[in-house]
């Protein structure tokens, strides 16, 4: 089956004054109709540019200089503004991060759907007035009928994300790109919002590309995890095998510096030393060698692709046999007991 | 007189008195329209009390930490605590003197050196125009504590090194930096003027999650060995779980639960404070059933009757909605709840 959304070796550029920048870097993920891909990584890392690229939104002087993006196997990337403008809100939906600026606050909620259902559907005002009530009513919006007629600023916050909900939905897209849905919300209204998303989009069938920095929200929420670091994939997998098992030496640092709620509270957090490099200053080889614990000398020459890693991919030299095998055997030692399953010939050790 | 102040001061600390003590403290904003516009469009005053009869300590050495979701009075109460806002009614002792009370200008000079302060943003809260050593020389001028322009110097190394950066980085200007390393920074004026006593203001939500775990680590190190006071404010459980000896939960700007950091997280008392432990984010995937919580905070202006939480609350009886509940002594936990009250 076709995926809902495909990204085949994407290269996202930036000029600028002092030479050019590349902010994406050979990325590479599929998302199925009916899934959810979460995509995490810090700030900086590339997540969202890459959601803007999908709906071809990408901000001056930013642009695709290579690689495709296929959206149920029809290539987009290069599409002109007045074909993309049609897919746009209608086979792909959008959520932003604040709920306060995604809507007008100068026009009624109800006229604000309205317009977005018959932008894209043929229907009189009339019928899609019905469907924007009924919309209202399917994201937990008490009194739908009333509340058609409010404005933004009389709904709070939660209700508001709800009406985001409702808006992006409203054509039935076929791919939902949700950037940082929850950030902006209180903890707990966030379990609201992201149970009604996942909901809705698996009643729907739609895909989902759920871009945040909460590793928490993507291991409630997403089937398929993408995390990014520098602008290049560090693993790729099912979300069990990502959180439990990481496999790149990036995400098992990022999964033991999050604080949670069980462990011992008194033992200092796990930390990775030092920060993201900014972009244009990126290391050779692996970008995350600096900061890696596994380190071996490819490390700072080869750039790793993406191997096979248990049930996941990850980008770092000790997956790819050809490699590993001239890794020294105290650094294989220690990245199998992080729980990292090297490649069969060369570690032994692995079940 | 010093002396003697100082032989007290010694005392307190033996004795395990508390280094910050807040009673009754309570804040209203007055958000009416002008005179003239209430009398045109016959409208009342509209006060928002953002903070209401809230009343903890914190023993020196220690880490209090409050948290709630927006709106609850969580920064208000930080403002207060470094003499930032003036409160309404209550009162702010930190090592004996009030904040807010009338003293003359050399107890209040003394006073401010013990409280510093770190904010959320650290893109916002130094100046891009000032070189780092400059920043972190300021407080050290500005409280007059080392004269000799190459002491202070020395001194401003000294601090960039405690906070893990490298002392040369004082000529640099603050956008050379990381978010991660201006927090740093921003730690590092804080403890430039020797106090006893931090305002943590969510120092790590604007940072990603491997550099939050350096500085949490940071402030854990530092606390262990300057024997530093903390009162944290955050909105993540968490990062309070890791952090804190004692946490207050605030709902409305009331404090609905106070306790032990321990027992808070093995066994909440409140309904409001069982929600916000259900609704963290299951990182474990221990298939834990999120239980869905209803509603949302309602609008400070207009809060429900009663107990604030008794729309959203599960478990709510018929006194909920028109008696106030009472702090009520739960264990080592103090809990406002009719849940707990003896008298049926």
């Amino acid at each position: 089956m076709t995926p809902a959304l495909s990204v085949r070796n994407l290269r996202i550029e930036i000029p600028t004054r002092h030479g050019v920048l590349t902010a994406i870097d050979d990325l590479s993920f599929d998302i199925a109709a009916g899934e959810v891909l979460g995509m995490v990584g810090e700030s900086g890392a590339g997540k969202s540019i890459t959601g803007s690229a999908v709906i071809g939104l990408l901000e001056p002087p930013g642009r695709v200089a290579g690689g495709e993006i296929h959206l149920a196997g029809e290539r987009i990337d290069h599409l002109p503004p007045d074909r993309m403008r049609r897919i746009r809100g209608k086979r792909i939906g959008m959520i932003f991060q604040d709920p306060l600026t995604s809507l007008n606050p100068l026009y009624r909620i109800g006229d604000q759907l309205v317009e977005t259902i018959m932008t894209h559907q043929r229907m009189t005002t009339g019928e899609a007035r019905d469907k924007a009530r009924k919309l209202l009513e399917e994201v937990g919006i008490p009194a739908a009928k009333t509340r058609l007629s409010s404005y933004p600023h009389q709904f709070s916050g939660g209700m508001r994300q709800r009406v985001v909900i409702a808006l992006a939905l409203a054509a039935d897209p076929e791919l939902v790109i949700a950037d940082e849905p929850t950030t902006a919300l209180d903890v707990s209204v966030q379990a609201q919002i992201i149970a009604l998303l996942k909901q809705l989009c698996a009643e729907r069938g739609a895909a989902v590309m759920l871009i945040t920095h909460d590793m928490g929200v993507i291991a409630e929420t997403a089937d398929r995890v993408c995390v990014l670091y520098a602008g290049r994939l560090a693993e790729l997998g099912p979300v069990r095998g990502v959180v439990k098992l990481p496999q790149h030496p990036y995400t098992i640092g990022l999964m033991a510096a999050i604080p949670s709620l069980t462990g011992d509270p008194d033992k200092p957090l796990a930390q990775i030393p030092g920060s993201m490099p900014r972009l244009g200053t990126i290391p050779d080889g692996c970008a995350f060698n600096p900061r890696c614990d596994y380190r071996f000398p490819p490390c700072t020459t080869e750039r790793p692709v993406a191997y096979a890693a248990g049930t996941s991919q990850a980008a770092c030299l000790l997956h790819a046999p050809e490699f590993s095998r001239v890794a020294p055997a105290e650094t294989l030692k220690a990245a199998d007991a992080a729980g990292i399953r090297l490649p069969k010939p060369a570690g032994e050790a692995v079940r | 007189m010093t002396v003697a102040g100082e032989v007290v001061e010694t005392e307190t600390v033996n004795s395990g008195k508390p280094l910050v003590e807040v009673k009754g403290l309570r804040r209203v904003f007055d958000l009416s329209k002008p005179w003239l516009n209430r009398m045109i469009e016959r409208e009342g005053r509209i006060l928002l009390t953002a903070v209401d009869g809230v009343d903890f300590a914190i023993k020196e050495g220690e880490t209090y930490a409050l948290v709630g979701e927006s709106g609850s009075g969580k920064s208000t109460i930080a403002k207060m605590a470094v003499g930032l806002l003036p409160p309404s009614a209550g009162s702010i002792m930190i090592d004996g003197t009030d904040v807010w009370g009338k003293k003359s200008q050399d107890t209040e000079r003394r006073m401010r050196r013990k409280i510093q302060m770190i904010f959320q943003d650290p893109f916002a809260s130094l100046n891009p125009r000032w070189r780092v050593g400059a920043i972190i020389a300021e407080p050290i001028s500005a409280f007059g504590l080392i004269s000799d322009p190459q002491d202070r110097a020395a001194r401003v190394g000294e601090l960039l090194s405690l906070v893990g950066l490298d002392p040369r980085d004082g000529q640099k200007f603050p956008h050379e930096f990381s978010g991660g390393q201006r927090q740093r920074i921003a730690i590092a004026r804080a403890l430039a003027s020797e106090p006893k006593f931090i305002v943590c203001d969510e120092p790590t939500s604007a940072l990603d999650v491997s550099v939050q775990a350096q500085v949490l680590n940071l402030l854990r190190d530092l606390q262990e060995r300057l024997g530093l006071t903390y009162l944290f404010i955050s909105h993540n459980l968490a990062v309070v779980r890791h952090v804190a000896t004692r946490v207050g939960v605030l709902y409305l700007g009331r404090l609905v639960e106070e306790a032990p950091a321990r027992d808070l997280f093995a066994a909440p008392q409140h309904p409001y404070t069982k929600m916000l432990l259900e609704a963290v984010p299951d990182i474990d995937m221990e298939g834990k059933d999120r239980q869905s919580i209803a509603g949302e905070i309602p609008n400070p202006i207009t809060p429900p009757p009663g107990c604030h939480f008794h729309p959203r609350c599960p478990v709510r009886r018929v006194e909920c909605d028109v008696k106030i509940p009472l702090p009520l002594p739960v264990g080592d936990a103090t809990v406002r709840c009719h849940l707990f009250d003896p008298s049926p």
